[in-house]
């Protein structure tokens, strides 16, 4: 196969591009999990933040405004949520799912006008010398800032469960909420919090789509991006730091594929026999891939999952 | 200072309540969603939920739709509600309908042209198993090694999605096609077209096999031991386990039932209204399913009636893209919002709303 018109660094750095947003939904809604909340709403709240922040781009011509109204978009999607299931005791996977339909309906009825329009640039840091290193220059001082914005996510949830009380809180009311009670931390609050930090969240990374990705807004356009990013949580059993590589792996499998898309390949060659590499069979791959990595780690991340995991809880109980 | 109490048994009138008030909120939020859209909400309201079945223009038409959509919409749900009563999530209906309608039109498209009475019934069964099969997939490995199903079954829409678009400009596109994607239409081969039973209502062999799985499932949820299983599982897992049921033997039953709704939805939904196996041939039955089994409590009457509301959604928003100009997918928007008011109104029915005075526990 001729896959020579493939840089390995450009797909490095169009790697780190395309798991960037599936790693910012997923470390919100790894910290709405670790609370004891499970929310399938993703999808919704990435695309209710994918067409905020082009929206209010677009409008007020300036990209800040519009990350910041991706992030009040995708939080105020989860505020539902959290309202229905915190104080209406709401069922969460039912919840979740009224929340995905809203959201992609929602974000149509707004988008309406705005299909075909390109968005204002947001522009990267400059990081001066660091650039000119090779190889490393391209992979990863070039990005916009919300690259290093993610990053700076997942470092600091990660600081925040492990070393901070706030984040002992949260975790014990997410593996127990009865003994967290019990002794004296609001549940409820603790998960309303969660619940919209994980929303805020899956906005920036469904702006992330639609402002620098993409740069474009269509109907839909998060294609599933915020299902993997509930995979990638389970994939990383949980634990701040591995959402990295789960997104890493996603982003590699949706680069790869485009690639070998553009560069032409039409089978892989595996000396005694080949396989047809239609578009559609590489398209569904990081989907069949998520399948399987979901079975190898399952069996092991049961110990991790936490205790009250789409439980409701009410004082009575 | 106003608390909820927990109700010991859960209320029957809020049960049956909760669907109508919900409706209406919906209808209220939603007439003021079309303000903020600058369209009067009053003739949007109409053309959503009353020119399509009275209009004398437009009803002729709609009138028969209604069933053609409630049809796969009741069917898919109806099996959907035994898991989620016990608390087993199928969200991958929509991929089952999808590998449903594939298979069975596979099976008539090898037979084609030949007519014979047996086509028919072969190919409903061919799509039944298909939904089956694939619903299977997420069962095995809940059952084997403990994955979510929740997630495995909804990955594997986007995998049939990507296998009905293969097969699509593949191996069932119509040879004489002129190269264009999609197959042959079954409504054109007599022995696998799933006509119309009686002309002008819409009613189809998959509408009325739907209406006889909900008095099954009427009879199976009252009657029968699997109804009483699936309940217990629900409401207390370890209850459950301690009385003898097999948690496992449950999974399988209720994913493998339920996907063999959808897989027959899909079926005879490609062998008769939609005719062919396209691209994108899917239009969201299986997700729309789901809030039709909670808007119909999980009760196969309520389903029925359910279904059929959800249908009239369905062809009152193709009413208001005509005369609206509004997108598609705001009926998705409006479905989204009356789950989030049934949801909401729903703890009335657990748990009552009391005053109470001074210290709150």
């Amino acid at each position: 196969m001729d896959t020579s018109t493939i840089s390995p660094a450009l797909l490095i750095a169009s790697l780190i591009i395309a798991s960037t947003p599936i790693m910012l939904a997923a470390i919100g809604e790894l910290v709405v999990e670790r609370a004891g909340v499970l929310n399938l709403g993703v999808e919704g709240m990435m695309i209710t933040g994918a067409i905020c922040g082009f929206a209010v781009s677009v409008e007020t011509g300036s990209p800040t405004l519009g990350v910041l109204a991706s992030i009040l978009g995708g939080a105020a999607l989860s505020l539902i949520f959290a309202i229905l299931t915190q104080f209406f005791l709401a069922n969460q996977v039912a919840s979740g799912l009224a929340l995905t339909l809203f959201g992609l309906g929602f974000s149509a009825l707004i988008g309406k006008g705005y299909t075909g329009i390109k968005p204002p640039d947001l522009g990267s840091p400059n990081l001066g010398f660091l650039t000119e290193i090779p190889f490393f220059g391209t992979t990863l001082f070039e990005h916009d800032y919300l690259v290093y914005v993610a990053f700076g996510i997942i470092l600091a949830v990660s600081l925040f469960l492990k070393y901070t009380r706030q984040g002992l809180i949260l975790r014990a009311v997410g593996e127990d909420h009865s003994s967290a009670h019990a002794l004296g931390y609001k549940v409820v609050r603790v998960r309303i919090l969660a619940i919209l930090f994980g929303g805020g969240c899956a906005g920036l990374g469904g702006a992330y789509i639609s402002l620098i990705r993409v740069p474009q807004w269509a109907e839909g356009m998060t294609h599933g991006a915020g299902w993997i990013a509930l995979a990638i949580v389970v994939f990383a059993s949980w634990k701040p730091l591995r959402i990295l590589f789960g997104a890493w792996l996603f982003g590699g499998l949706t680069v790869l594929q485009l690639n070998l898309q553009a560069a032409g390949v039409t089978k892989i060659n595996f000396g005694i026999f080949e396989i047809p590499l239609q578009v559609q069979y590489l398209t569904m791959a990081p989907y069949l891939i998520t399948i399987l990595v979901l079975v190898l780690i399952s069996a092991r991340a049961l110990s991790n999952t936490p205790g009250s995991l789409g439980k409701s809880f009410h004082v009575s109980d | 200072m106003l608390t909820l109490e927990k109700r010991s048994e859960p209320s029957q009138l809020w049960t049956a309540l909760t669907p109508v008030l919900a409706v209406l909120l919906t209808m209220i939020a939603g007439g003021f969603l079309f303000i903020i859209l600058g369209k009067d909400p009053f003739l949007a309201l109409r053309i959503m939920f009353w020119d399509p079945l009275f209009d004398e223009m437009f009803g002729a038409y709609f009138r028969p739709q209604l069933l053609v959509k409630a049809g796969p919409l009741i069917l898919i749900a109806l099996g959907l509600s035994l898991g989620f009563k016990a608390g087993i999530w199928n969200i991958g209906a929509e991929g089952q309908y999808i590998i449903g309608a594939v298979c069975g039109a596979a099976v008539a498209l090898a037979f084609y042209p030949t007519e014979s009475l047996f086509i028919f019934p072969l190919m409903i069964l061919a799509g039944g198993l298909g939904g089956w099969m694939w619903a299977m997939i997420p069962a095995l490995l809940r059952t084997k090694f403990n994955t979510n199903e929740i997630l495995v079954s909804l990955m594997l829409v986007y995998v049939a999605e990507q296998i009905l678009n293969t097969l699509a400009i593949g191996l069932l596109r119509n040879p004489d096609g002129n190269g264009f994607p999609g197959s042959r239409n079954l409504q054109d081969y007599y022995s696998a077209s799933n006509m119309e039973i009686w002309a002008g209502t819409g009613a189809h062999w998959g509408v009325v096999l739907a209406l006889g799985f909900a008095v099954g499932f009427y009879i199976l949820m009252n009657q029968h031991l699997l109804g009483f299983q699936t309940k217990l599982t629900g409401q207390s897992p370890r209850a459950a386990k301690f009385s003898g049921i097999n948690p496992n033997l449950l999974i399988v039953v209720c994913l493998g039932l339920s996907g063999m709704l959808a897989g027959l939805a899909g079926i005879f939904e490609v062998s008769g209204p939609s005719g062919q196996i396209t691209i994108g041939f899917n239009v969201g039955y299986g997700f729309t399913a789901i809030i039709v089994a909670f808007l119909g409590r999980l009760h196969p009457i309520g389903i029925v009636l359910a279904g059929l509301l959800m249908a009239l959604t369905y062809i009152g928003g193709e009413l208001a893209q005509m005369q609206l100009a509004l997108p598609a997918a705001a009926i998705q928007a409006f479905q989204g919002m009356l789950l989030f008011f049934l949801l909401a109104l729903d703890v009335f029915s657990n748990y009552k709303l009391s005053f109470k005075f001074g210290k709150v526990s």
